[in-house]
């Protein structure tokens, strides 16, 4: 049957036969009997990844099959969310090596994107800490892939956007946690200047980000809040919390019930969020203990809150750039703060060295914005491309829905090795609306 | 700790079942015609929630082994819930017998032949509880539905038989009635978003419905006001409707 399917930016919007599984040999049935196909999880990808005329939804797909808790390895079927390994092992003392701003995507996703978290300048993207995934190619057949046995195709599946196949079992390693409390430190900046200096000051820190006030021009541009942390050991709690430090207390949460009418999100109402979100510190530091939740998934914590940006959707841009073109992420902050599209939060990492064939993450500066879908948007979007090429930069697939065919062929230096291993896996199986309009194909 | 039977326990309601039991701390005997294909719900459960869980294989089709698949039980279940179910379109369940006899058999002659070999059980031992999922298609036969529809209402009124005989010896037997229910199943079906539940509302409803000895259930309350209007319906106007 067909439905109607966007995923988080509600843009673009398709029809689509979805179909799903619960058992490996459910899959190859189905499978056999279909073109044009993309595996999705939690539709958590900004844009056109995980949409396809045939969408194969892995969220029945969601069993573990082995954990050992003295070692911390864990093995997973692909449909598995990030909450529900949390729930599971955080009580038992482990965590996710890396994780994203969200929990609600599959580890599925977390492969296919090879997502990075606040840690990637010390520990990489999620595939770095995966032993060996079980992946089913375009024939039907599950081959089981690692750094070492069919690497080609491990690392084409590594943020190969579901082009390889679909994944069926990932074996990876959690990390050793004492509490389930991070020791956090926010650190506001008076401008662009400032935060970069103290994203490199504190690079030791295992967790870092920023949060920047895009729209704020004159002296205060790129004023921004820094926000560091580490996992909490049991000394570091109050007392209280002492006795049982891996629990944490039940929470509601919010949900936005509707789609916001999208001329709330001027310029103006961005403006004043930024403003009240800068101001609600009144000291230049804070050091502070919370809880896990609050630190990795502060927007967890309202359900559909991509809804806040309307029915016509949004598009997260996301670039990175090298570290010596650091003037490009002020000409491109400039630019954005001077057109006048709101965005309601803007996120600056670093992130670390990073070898792989098309994962997103290089050595350097990464900039996230979410831009409501209206009118020059997308020919505004392909200027700042233009001068993310300029600076040897890229754009993050999983945030993309627009990008053009010959921008991703020139910032991918991969892109064709990529291409040719998916010859051999999938030559016309595994086809996304995104891998079309990128033609990313023999 | 107390045992459950999921009997179609491969089915999306059986397995949210299987992980609401488990996370309750009940151990598992999950049957299917197939065990293997419980294997990794298996795993699931017994990692996820420390549990123990046994997979059997159970044939609803085939009465004469529904004795040997009771004795071979490794321990008698504190509760038996019988989930499984067949239906397809009411047009080849029609013209075609064969489907017409799987639809029978399945909703009804072997949801019957296995229930009596366990309400026998737990009859004697003047305990046990016993939940049954049937479909408020069973309620009232549709123009659309009637074969799958007519095995189902069979089930209930076996279902309140059954309860009433059981009553006296403190044995419950509850009658589950879903309306919609997002499973695969219904995969290709066109369902209304707001009257259709998750298979994880259907087994948290079975589940407290159980605790608290509730005789009939309906998933997501509205339901029970529709299937009351749609029976209050006079028959010389029900039949003008297309249903």
């Amino acid at each position: 049957m067909k439905k109607s399917i966007s995923n988080w930016g509600n843009y673009p919007v398709i029809q689509s036969n979805e179909q799903s599984f619960s058992l490996v040999s459910e899959l190859e049935e189905k499978l056999s009997k279909s073109e044009e196909v993309i595996a999705r999880g939690m539709g958590r990808c900004y844009g056109d990844a995980s949409l396809a005329k045939n969408v194969f939804s892995t969220l029945k797909f969601n069993h573990l099959l082995g954990f050992d808790s003295s070692t911390g390895l864990i093995e997973l079927e692909a449909g598995i969310t990030l909450e529900s390994i949390l729930d599971f092992v955080v009580p038992q003392g482990w965590f996710l090596p890396v994780t994203p701003g969200t929990k609600y995507i599959t580890v599925g996703g977390a492969i296919a994107s090879d997502v990075h978290g606040k840690n990637h300048h010390v520990e990489g993207c999620f595939s770095k800490h995966v032993l060996e995934m079980d992946v089913m190619i375009a024939s039907g057949e599950i081959l089981t892939c690692s750094p070492t046995q069919n690497s080609d195709l491990f690392h084409a599946t590594a943020g190969g956007m579901g082009l390889t196949g679909i994944i069926t079992r990932v074996k990876f390693q959690l990390k050793k946690i004492e509490t389930a409390y991070i020791k956090q430190k926010m650190i506001k900046a008076k401008n662009l200047n400032e935060i970069i200096e103290l994203l490199d000051k504190y690079s030791s820190y295992t967790y870092s980000v920023a949060w920047i006030d895009c729209l704020k021009s004159g002296e205060g541009f790129g004023r921004s809040i820094l926000m560091l942390g580490e996992h909490a050991k049991v000394e570091d709690l109050p007392e209280s919390l002492q006795k049982s430090p891996l629990k944490l207390p039940k929470k509601k949460l919010l949900t936005l019930p509707f789609y916001l009418p999208s001329f709330l999100l001027n310029k103006l109402t961005v403006s004043i969020f930024n403003f009240l979100y800068y101001n609600k510190m009144f000291k230049r530091e804070i050091n502070n203990v919370i809880s896990y939740e609050p630190f990795f998934y502060p927007l967890d914590a309202i359900q559909h809150w991509n809804r806040g940006y309307g029915k016509k959707g949004f598009v997260q841009y996301q670039f990175v750039l090298p570290l010596e073109s650091r003037e490009g992420l002020v000409e491109i902050l400039k630019k954005i703060s001077s057109n006048g599209h709101a965005s309601f939060l803007a996120v600056l990492k670093i992130f670390g060295e990073d070898e792989s064939l098309i994962s997103f993450p290089m050595k350097g500066y990464t900039l996230a914005l979410d831009l409501p879908v209206r009118k020059n948007l997308f020919p505004f979007l392909d200027e700042l491309d233009e001068l993310v090429l300029q600076y040897k930069g890229r754009i993050y697939l999983s945030k993309d829905a627009r990008m053009q065919s010959k921008m991703f062929f020139e910032t991918y230096p991969n892109a064709q090795k990529f291409v040719s291993i998916l010859g051999k896996y999938n030559p016309s199986k595994f086809i996304s609306l995104q891998s079309k309009r990128l033609q990313i194909k023999l | 700790m107390a045992t459950t039977l999921i009997l179609g326990a491969n089915s999306d309601m059986g397995r949210a079942l299987a992980s609401k039991y488990a996370s309750k701390g009940y151990d598992l005997l999950l049957a299917a015609r197939n065990p293997n294909d419980l294997n990794s719900l298996q795993s699931d459960v017994s990692i996820r929630y420390n549990i123990n869980c046994t997979t059997i294989a159970f044939d609803a089709t085939k009465l004469e082994s529904h004795i040997d698949f009771w004795k071979s039980l490794p321990t008698v279940p504190e509760t038996s819930i019988l989930v499984f179910g067949f239906m397809e379109e009411n047009e080849k369940a029609v013209t075609d017998s064969s489907i017409l006899l799987n639809t029978i058999q399945v909703n009804y002659t072997g949801a019957v032949s296995i229930l009596n070999i366990i309400s026998r059980t737990y009859k004697e031992n003047k305990k046990g509880q016993i939940a049954g999922i049937a479909s408020v298609a069973g309620l009232r036969g549709r123009g659309s539905n009637y074969i799958y529809g007519s095995a189902k209402a069979g089930l209930i009124a076996y279902l309140s038989g059954l309860r009433n005989e059981l009553f006296k010896f403190g044995v419950q037997v509850t009658t589950v009635l879903p309306g919609f229910v997002y499973t695969k199943m219904t995969e290709n079906l066109d369902l209304p978003a707001i009257l259709t539940a998750q298979p994880m509302d259907v087994a948290n409803s079975i589940y407290n419905a159980l605790e608290k000895k509730q005789d009939i259930v309906y998933i997501k309350w509205f339901w029970k006001w529709i299937m009351l209007i749609i029976r209050l319906i006079p028959e010389g106007i029900f039949k003008k409707l297309s249903l």
